[in-house]
């Protein structure tokens, strides 16, 4: 399917990133292009081909279950653009 | 089969349950900090746990092997590969834009878990999956007009997801699926089950339709918080089904929330939109891999779990199924139990374990594990009443002190000089005094009214302070009143 | 400017410890070096102070006989490692003020050598370039000019501010990060030597991450031999990367031998690529001539799948990046616009805070993960991925190291390539397919383009074996002669 407005669209709500409605045939165009240019893949035969998620042979750690980590409230809000009583706010949620 | 009487005929209701298990550590998954419930808010958090830029996820050792234990204990297989994914989404209280969980490649696969339902009945539910993931954080949305707090203490908790196959049909399986899940897990240390605290969650996936007809569409109940409100919800959630059927209506795909103050559920707004969750596996983590020697090791370190654990309390101490149903649903009480009727007579031990004990529990709201009265304590007690020190009436008394004031039995019964009087002399004694008090009584039972014998017997045991051994009380009194 | 800032950090070790120069005379040089150079724009936040502060602790440890390897080294540090309580913003408007309350690992081990910060270096917005234009913080400017030509160029990207720094003598050496070629590139660009060690040989904890399967930090130098000195100061085992290899580290100084009698090396035929400028071709000819007269021996091998590998790099990345960068949301750190809702907040925010080039990515990473087209895409790049790194462990049977072209032209000018993301995607082509297979790969200096700018070879070797590499490529180094110095400081 070709990428058109609506695409774009779906794909930033997605991703959480406002477009204006303007922005959205060029980014659809330029998406277009990139897509149809990584489409070359199909080129290539990789029936039976295992994916590759890492490179790394090995299996992953396990670490001991110890707290060694967290009890920094003040760390961790430092940084909040805005924090109460020592939560992080945001503008209300509506469940 | 449970069906549901509609407008147009009957009804069958199809349930999936996915139950969140908080899982029993210290520290999170992925990070070092504390679990702990009921902290001060983001005194739990670590960079990891708040997403900050650069951190990683390294895996705990622990969580690991509480899912595989979980994973023996409902009878799955633990795969000895598993894979953590991304599960992409936005929420204010999910800090890293994803959670970390196990989509393609699950820890566990399949499993059984045995309901045991009313009149001895019993059923197999299916288990399709359990997989290890990230709790997210709080967000509280009543501390501010127009503000939703976020607290991350809870982000970054291990969590098992235990999901059903979509075999139970009706609210009260469901029900009987979350007790005996909660109490498998409770046996195994895995997880404490506290569902107030929210280490125990239940989404409810629940159609309806005519029996052998395809599914009907499914509304999902999110993050129930108790067994009563899920069994609540589900059944408000058939009914609602139902009747938007039987009045032309389609039942809509959607996520509803319930509403445990107005018993019903509603569509929750904030999952209108359409969710692509984008799984993909986590660059960050590499595939767990379990040594098989380790998962045989957990498998023979396993606690013997209810059901087992029923069988043989019906089989070695000739318990009924009910009694053993009682006394296996906690470990506790098993144990508890088992201690108590050790080389003494098992009903007997298990008849004052649910009796008496639990009687006084309740009334106290006290749980097992504070009872004041040791197993052993009991088993004392019931020593006395086994070699006739005291009666079984007596020995209730005794317990009740026992109970309250944590003394033994035998210093209680010495002293208020409670030991049962065995010598015959002494109860034919008090025997021969009542029947001389009461001339006409007598002739009333001798004439034929055998139902004053319960009197009498109460009349010498009165006159003996409640001491006299009941058997030779009887006998003496029948030999007498006859004679 | 000062000859201290023309020192290697081998020859300024030596320094030190004679007591030729105190650490704190060198820092200063290149203090003064960095507050005469801002026109570059190579660092986003200065730290002077600091690094004095580092120099003066550092003539004491020199003073009781107690010097560690990078003594008193003043470094530019790339604005994707996290620095604890100095502001890290990954070139991006959205982390505004972030000051990270952790230090990052590779930063931390440098630190515990002695090394000393001069600053935060610019970068590609969230390492996401080969130009470095895409900094929210503006664009870095190569100290090189082409011949005759006064028009600024880039310095390449992503690690651009690390690479001016050190082609202008600002810093002895920087610390980059590379992906897809972000230090080999602008290393080529800037007449640098650049290293990107094997995936899993630096710890990832604590640098801003792009894409983290493909994510490696490594170091910019004017020479090998302080390639080697940084990396075995920045290498090994990190418990809190689940990621990170648990193999002791080599002395790779010591591995500088000299010699490569012997040495197999590969050159695949399937990197003459259409378009490549002859003297791209010509400079890769003089590279294997050189390697052959110090001993070693060429052998032709196939990498097959070469041409494949940015289409797949361009899947990989942006997915992993659009899930990577979701964490920019306004509530924890970083910039927030304000909106009546929170779904009004992460729009706006994400939307103001992320460039066009970081937004495009994020969107071509969502919609390869998105429901109906996984499969299609990523599933098949992570395919091709492993048939990529199976050709280079076939090559690597044959061969003991492969040498290519770094990038398939010379630095370009500021402006040029800006209106098509694919061709500025190319500069990348010789890189990315090292990336992919997770190997060592380096960047040298060797030679000039006829405008006069520099040239890099790429020596790359097995996972690991990042010995051989520096080996190859001091080599190589050698028989080069890379003299020439960027016109500024001529």
């Amino acid at each position: 399917m070709s990428i058109d407005k609506a695409t774009v669209a779906h794909i930033a709500a997605l991703a959480r990133i406002r477009v204006p409605e303007a922005d959205l045939e060029r980014l659809a165009g330029e998406l277009r292009k990139i897509v149809a240019w990584i489409e070359q893949l199909d080129e290539i035969d990789t029936s039976g081909v295992e994916p590759m998620a890492s490179v790394v042979e090995m299996t992953t750690p396990q670490r001991p279950d110890e707290v060694n980590d967290g009890d920094c409230r003040d760390k961790v809000l430092a940084n909040a653009p805005a924090a109460s009583h020592g939560f992080f706010t945001v503008p209300k949620v509506v469940e | 089969m449970s069906l549901i009487e509609g407008k147009t005929g009957n009804w069958e209701v199809v349930i999936g349950l996915e139950v969140h298990a908080q899982v029993v550590s210290q520290s999170k998954l992925f990070s070092g900090a504390a679990t702990g419930f009921g902290a001060e808010p983001n005194t739990q958090v670590s960079p990891v746990d708040a997403a900050f830029p650069g951190m990683l996820p390294v895996i705990n050792r622990f969580c690991v092997e509480q899912a595989v234990k979980t994973g023996i204990g409902i009878e799955g297989k633990v795969n000895p590969i598993s894979v953590f994914d991304r599960k992409n989404y936005f929420y204010a209280d999910l800090p890293a834009g994803y959670q970390i969980s196990q989509f393609t490649r699950p820890i566990v696969s399949g499993g059984s878990i045995a309901l045991d339902l009313p009149e001895g009945r019993s059923r197999t539910i299916g288990v399709t999956r359990l997989h290890l993931e990230q709790d997210a954080g709080k967000s509280l949305h009543d501390q501010h007009p127009n503000l939703t707090y976020v607290d991350l203490n809870r982000a970054g908790t291990a969590l098992m997801e235990i999901v059903s196959e979509p075999e139970l049909r009706s609210a009260e399986e469901a029900g009987a699926y979350l007790r005996k899940l909660r109490m498998i897990l409770r046996y195994l240390g895995t997880c404490d089950g506290n569902m107030e605290e929210g280490s125990l969650r239940c989404d409810a996936n629940v159609s309806v339709r005519k029996p052998g007809a395809p599914l009907g569409t499914r509304c999902e109940i999110k993050n129930v918080n108790s067994i009563r409100f899920a069994m609540l919800a589900i059944d408000y959630e058939a009914r609602r089904q139902i009747e938007m059927i039987e009045e032309g209506g389609i039942v809509k795909q959607e996520t509803r929330l319930f509403d445990s103050a107005r018993g019903v559920t509603r569509p929750m707004r904030s999952k209108e939109q359409a969710h692509d969750y984008r799984y993909f596996p986590d660059p960050d983590l590499l595939p767990l891999v379990l040594d098989p020697a380790e998962i045989e090791r957990l498998r023979a370190a396993m606690p013997e779990l209810p059901d087992r654990k029923k069988e043989r309390f019906i089989q070695d101490y000739k318990l009924t199924s009910y009694d053993a149903g009682v006394l296996v649903s906690e470990r506790l009480t098993a144990d508890f139990f088992e201690r108590v009727a050790k080389g003494r007579d098992a009903r007997a031990a298990a008849n004052w374990v649910t009796g008496e004990l639990f009687g006084l529990l309740n009334r106290a709201g006290k749980g097992i594990e504070q009872s004041p009265v040791s197993a052993d304590a009991i088993g004392a007690l019931l020593d006395l009443i086994a070699d006739n020190t005291v009666s079984g009436r007596t020995a209730k008394d005794v317990f009740a002190e026992m109970f309250e004031t944590g003394k033994d039995a035998a210093a209680i019964v010495e002293a208020k000089g409670l030991r049962q009087v065995t010598d015959s002399g002494a109860i034919e004694a008090a025997v021969d005094r009542v029947i001389a008090e009461q001339p006409e009584k007598v002739a009333e039972f001798r004439a034929g009214k055998d139902k004053l014998l319960g009197y009498f017997v109460g009349q010498v045991m009165k006159a003996t302070g409640g001491k006299a051994n009941p058997g030779t009380l009887n006998e003496l009194l029948k030999k007498k009143l006859s004679g | 400017m000062s000859e201290l800032c023309d020192l290697t950090i081998a020859q300024a070790r030596d320094g030190l410890r004679t007591r030729r120069f105190s650490a704190r005379e060198l820092t200063a040089a290149h203090v003064k070096a960095m507050e005469a150079a801002r026109g570059l724009n190579a660092f986003i936040t200065e730290t002077p102070e600091r690094a004095l502060a580092d120099a003066a602790r550092a003539d004491v440890r020199i003073a009781a006989g107690d010097a560690r390897a990078l003594e008193g080294i003043p470094l530019a540090i790339k604005d994707l490692f996290c620095t604890e309580g100095v502001p890290t913003t990954a070139a991006s408007h959205i982390l505004d003020g972030f000051k990270p309350p952790y230090e990052s690992t590779v930063t931390a081990k440098l630190w515990a050598q002695g090394a000393g910060m001069l600053g935060k270096a610019n970068l590609d917005e969230f390492a996401m370039g080969s130009s470095n234009m895409t900094s929210y913080y503006g664009a870095v400017r190569s100290p090189w000019r082409r011949r005759g030509d006064d028009r600024p160029l880039v310095p390449g990207g992503s690690s651009g501010g690390s690479a001016a720094a050190v082609a202008a003598r600002i810093a002895m050496a920087a610390l980059g990060t590379d992906t897809g070629g972000s230090i080999r590139q602008p290393a080529s660009f800037t007449g640098l030597v650049g290293m990107k060690p094997t995936y899993g040989r630096c710890s990832r904890w604590g640098i801003v991450a792009f894409a983290s399967s493909l994510d490696q930090a490594g170091s910019l130098t004017r020479t090998v031999r302080d390639s080697a000195i940084m990396l075995r100061a920045m290498s090994g085992h990190d418990p809190k990367d689940s990621t990170s290899a648990t193999l002791p580290v080599p002395d790779y100084e010591a591995a500088l031998t000299g010699n490569i009698r012997g040495l197999r090396f590969g050159v695949p035929k399937e990197y003459r690529v259409e378009g490549m400028p002859a003297e791209i071709e010509k400079l890769w000819q003089t590279g294997i001539e050189w390697l052959r007269a110090a001993g070693a021996e060429p052998v032709d091998i196939n990498l097959k799948l070469t041409k494949y590998a940015l289409p797949t790099y361009y899947i990989i990345a942006p997915a992993e990046a659009s899930s990577n960068l979701a964490r920019y949301d306004g509530v924890r750190f970083g910039l927030r616009v304000e909106g009546k809702s929170i779904e009004e907040m992460y729009e706006a925010t994400r939307a103001v805070g992320f460039g066009d080039e970081v937004k495009r990515r994020i969107l071509v990473g969502t919609y390869v993960l998105s429901a109906g087209y996984y499969d299609a895409y990523y599933l098949k790049a992570q395919r091709v991925r492993a048939l990529i790194a199976a050709d280079f462990k076939r090559a690597f049977e044959k061969v003991d190291v492969i040498l290519t072209p770094t990038a398939p032209s010379a630095a370009f000018a500021i402006g040029e390539k800006m209106d098509d993301p694919l061709a500025m995607y190319l500069n990348d082509v010789f890189t990315v397919p090292i990336s992919l297979a997770g190997l060592p790969g380096i960047s040298v200096p060797a030679g000039l383009s006829a405008e006069g700018l520099p040239l890099g070879l790429q020596v790359i070797g097995r996972a690991f074996d990042e010995e051989t590499v520096l080996r190859a490529a001091e080599s190589l180094e050698r028989a080069a002669n890379f003299t020439a110095r960027p016109p500024a400081l001529t």
